[in-house]
């Protein structure tokens, strides 16, 4: 009877205690509400939102609703984190790798590229890129041509805008070619346990990759045009590059910092994960005889891999949380466009508020969900 | 055989081949140096394309001369071991150095030959380097915000006052020392609250009362800080404990806690402490905005303190919780006198990247409307005697947050490196 008593009190409190706190909450809130006149509830959403904003992936004007600027919004932060988290990770492997390196001067240098960008906070590291690097920039008429076709100013980046002819066919083509390359793989996977021979599965497939999309430009239709950038003036003083892709200058600030920012702790990880594993693991596979490609492909790679992966892909979502900084220099994503700009005119706090939070709470549980899946999946079975 | 013998360096040829190949490199080094300094190009001679690879080629050739295994000179192997093991490693080295060597005369004429610090105007600055004149007359306003000139004294001393309270913990008496957990985590919170509400606030003791929207600059940063710094530590060792308990209630409602607040970024929940909190008070209750963005940083903060705090629990071996209970131990007396000295000691790097974390974060109060430092520097950016000295700031900032944050870094990896010997 005690026992019971003594594991039941705690938890009756508990659970009362949160019960407690949330009807106060929620008993202010109705209180609060109803003396200024506000109402609860999304309908809010299908209304017409009447505002503009500025980089939007897909066709957005002031008439449409507020779920659409609420998907415009995501969207675009979708797009800063999958750019910057791509970026972050090439950077992040040669820093790491840098780092073990047996030459004295790379592995400083890229210690101090690891301590330089990752002990400055990246609110001022944003600003910095925006407000003071990017604003050094030419201005559009005095823009000096990158590659030839690619202009760097002050108003943006310009690049050549893809045109395609019978785009689905290539798009079914490279399709074809990855379905191949997995077709090849199981059957030279099949020929390797039964028959003992090997085939070399990666440059096949690379030369597929490359061969099946090529051959639909010969034969399927398909022609790929270039959009350039042309210099257009809008008024005596005033330049503009029409056509072509534009790059904000917000998104690409957005970019440097998220990148230069997490890729120090990507650095971290990786040669966390290139220390773990030990040197035993790699003479006792070169004893049996593998070369030192197969040695870095069969035994270093997986092991280190291992250890890499969960604590980078927590780090990918931190650059997805902290890409909602965007809101400090009036890039339009999720944190501006809803949680500003549609709060700001439709008074809606508790809503909007709450949508936005539980978006990056789904993104978040979404990863942490599939990353707990995989590290079961990898983990090292112990009989 | 013979030709290649004599092209590859060995211990016969070594002073040849070592005179002529260093001989190579400082070629090479001086052509970049006197081009990146002076401005004279020794190379004129060369076609266009030339010129540029001209210093990488030959260091290269120097650097490939240079190289043998066990040459017996102490300098040179010691070089050939770190940095020139192979062609590629070569040429890395070659270019990180140019690169320096390239980039040093631009910086520093931009910060020190070229710059200003003179003068208390705009019109000081009319070099081509940086204008330091525009963080010299800034300098109170980054530091203290709008607080009133003339009471930045009560700032410094209720600082220097909070300090000295923190360090009475290394004066105290040997028999007083058990206590010192007590102190630290309920009354020295209070202290310091008291000191800085009546000092830094004012409003009695003849003070006159400054408000909250006047205070900013970096050492609001510090409040801040400080602040959430001392209440997350607890509240986040809680709900470690929650989460490891054994009744289910207490666990789950811990793991929501948690999972929520590591779930969604700052930025939103400092947009919920602005406009979503004051729906859920009391009508005629008033919160200052300081209050409530320190609460949501804490609050969010304390989640990842307790996974940390968590980590640390995990890691003791259960012998340690078997021998407190087979001693008749229960939970509480457990776990105050057993199970959180040392688990809390596991866990001090950890904790002190969350503090590192926590003061990386401070400046995003920025967006509800505090100008912390990097607040003050919008603010000083915009003012219109003052345009176009973006860079300087920013630059004055991250220095003064780098240091900050290395030196925390360095002494968390400094006790890191203390307590893994000890265990």
């Amino acid at each position: 009877m005690n026992n019971i008593l003594k594991k039941f009190i705690p938890q009756i409190l508990a659970i009362l205690f949160v019960i407690l706190i949330f009807g106060f909450l929620t008993m202010n809130a109705q209180t609060n509400m109803d003396n200024r006149g506000i109402d609860f509830g999304f309908g809010f959403l299908s209304q017409e939102s009447s505002f503009d904003v500025q980089f939007s992936l897909i066709e957005y004007s002031g008439s449409d609703s507020y779920a659409r600027a609420f998907l415009v919004g995501l969207l675009n932060t979708l797009l800063v984190s999958f750019i910057s988290i791509i970026i972050c990770t090439i950077l992040g492997v040669i820093i790491g790798v840098a780092r073990l390196s047996s030459n004295y001067l790379i592995k400083n240098a890229a210690a101090w590229y690891v301590e330089f960008f990752r002990n400055i906070p990246l609110l001022l590291q944003i600003f910095f890129w925006y407000y003071a690097a990017l604003r050094a920039l030419p201005l559009p008429e005095k823009a000096n041509a990158w590659f030839g076709v690619t202009y760097m100013t002050v108003k943006g980046y310009y690049i050549p805008a893809m045109v395609w002819e019978n785009l689905n066919v290539f798009l079914y083509c490279g399709l074809a070619a990855i379905i191949a390359i997995i077709v090849l793989k199981n059957y030279a996977n099949n020929l390797r346990d039964t028959q003992g021979k090997q085939i070399p599965v990666f440059i096949y497939s690379i030369g597929l990759l490359i061969v099946l999309p090529l051959l639909s430009f010969l034969f399927g239709g398909v022609s790929l045009g270039f959009e350039l950038p042309e210099l257009k003036k809008l008024s005596k003083i005033s330049y503009i590059y029409e056509g072509g892709i534009s790059l904000p200058p917000e998104l690409i600030a957005l970019v440097l910092a998220l990148s230069l920012y997490t890729s120090t702790f990507v650095a971290e990880c990786v040669r966390a994960g290139i220390e773990g594993v030990s040197k035993g693991q790699k003479e006792a596979a070169a004893s049996v005889g593998l070369t030192p490609n197969q040695v870095l492909k069969l035994v270093i790679m997986p092991q280190a891999l291992r250890i890499i992966i969960p604590p980078t892909t927590n780090q990918y979502l931190n650059l997805t949380k902290n890409s909602s900084l965007a809101a400090a220099i009036a890039y339009p994503d999720l944190v501006l466009v809803f949680a500003g700009t549609a709060l700001m005119q439709t008074g809606k706090a508790i809503e909007i508020v709450s949508i936005t939070m539980l978006t990056y709470l789904t993104i978040s549980l979404t990863i942490a969900a599939v990353m707990n899946w995989y590290n079961k999946k990898i983990e090292i079975k112990e009989k | 055989m013979q030709t290649i013998n004599f092209l590859k360096p060995s211990r016969d040829n070594i002073k040849n081949y070592s005179i002529i190949g260093s001989f190579l490199v400082l070629v090479s080094l001086i052509d970049v140096i006197s081009n990146a300094f002076f401005k004279i190009n020794l190379t004129f001679f060369l076609p266009g394309s030339l010129t540029t690879l001209f210093p990488l080629i030959t260091g290269l050739i120097g650097l490939n001369m240079m190289r043998i295994d066990y040459s017996g000179n102490k300098t040179l192997d010691s070089l050939n071991k770190n940095i020139n093991t192979n062609n590629f490693n070569a040429l890395l080295t070659l270019l990180i150095l140019f690169s320096i060597i390239k980039a040093l005369p631009q910086s520093l004429s931009w910060m020190i030959f070229d710059a200003t610090i003179s003068g208390d105007s705009k019109d000081a600055c009319t070099g081509t380097g940086a204008c330091w004149t525009y963080i010299k007359v800034w300098f109170r306003r980054f530091m203290y915000g709008m607080y009133p000139n003339e009471f930045h004294w009560r700032i410094n001393t209720a600082f220097i006052l909070v300090i000295a309270l923190g360090f009475v913990g290394y004066f105290m008496k040997e028999n007083l020392k058990k206590y010192l957990a007590l102190y630290y985590v309920i009354i020295y919170p209070v202290i310091a609250y008291l000191v800085i509400y009546y000092l830094i606030s004012g409003g009695s003791f003849g003070l006159q009362w400054v408000e909250t929207g006047a205070w900013g600059g970096l050492s609001l940063t510090f409040i801040v800080s400080f602040f959430c710094l001392i209440f997350c530590f607890p509240l986040g060792m809680i709900f470690a404990l929650g989460r490891r308990s054994n009744l289910p209630a207490i666990k789950y409602i811990s793991i929501c806690y948690i999972e929520f607040w590591r779930g969604v970024p700052l930025i939103t929940v400092l947009f919920m402490s602005s406009v979503m909190f004051p729906m859920f008070l009391p009508e005629d209750f008033f919160m200052d905005k300081l209050v409530r963005v320190i609460i949501a940083i804490t609050l969010f903060e304390a989640a990842y303190c307790a996974e940390v705090i968590r980590g640390g629990l995990q890691s003791l071996p259960r012998g340690q919780y078997d021998a407190a209970k087979s001693l008749g131990m229960g939970y509480w007396k457990m776990h105050i006198f057993v199970i959180l000295p040392q688990a809390l000691k596991l866990v001090i790097p950890g904790i002190a990247n969350t503090f590192l974390a926590l003061v990386k974060d401070t400046p995003l109060i920025f967006v509800v409307g505090l100008a912390e430092l990097a607040g003050m520097l919008a603010l000083a950016k915009t003012n219109p005697k003052w345009l176009g000295f973006a860079m300087e700031g920013y630059i004055f900032a991250s220095i003064i947050f780098w240091i900050i944050c290395y030196a925390m870094s360095k002494y968390s990896y400094n006790l890191e490196a203390k307590y893994k010997t000890e265990r």
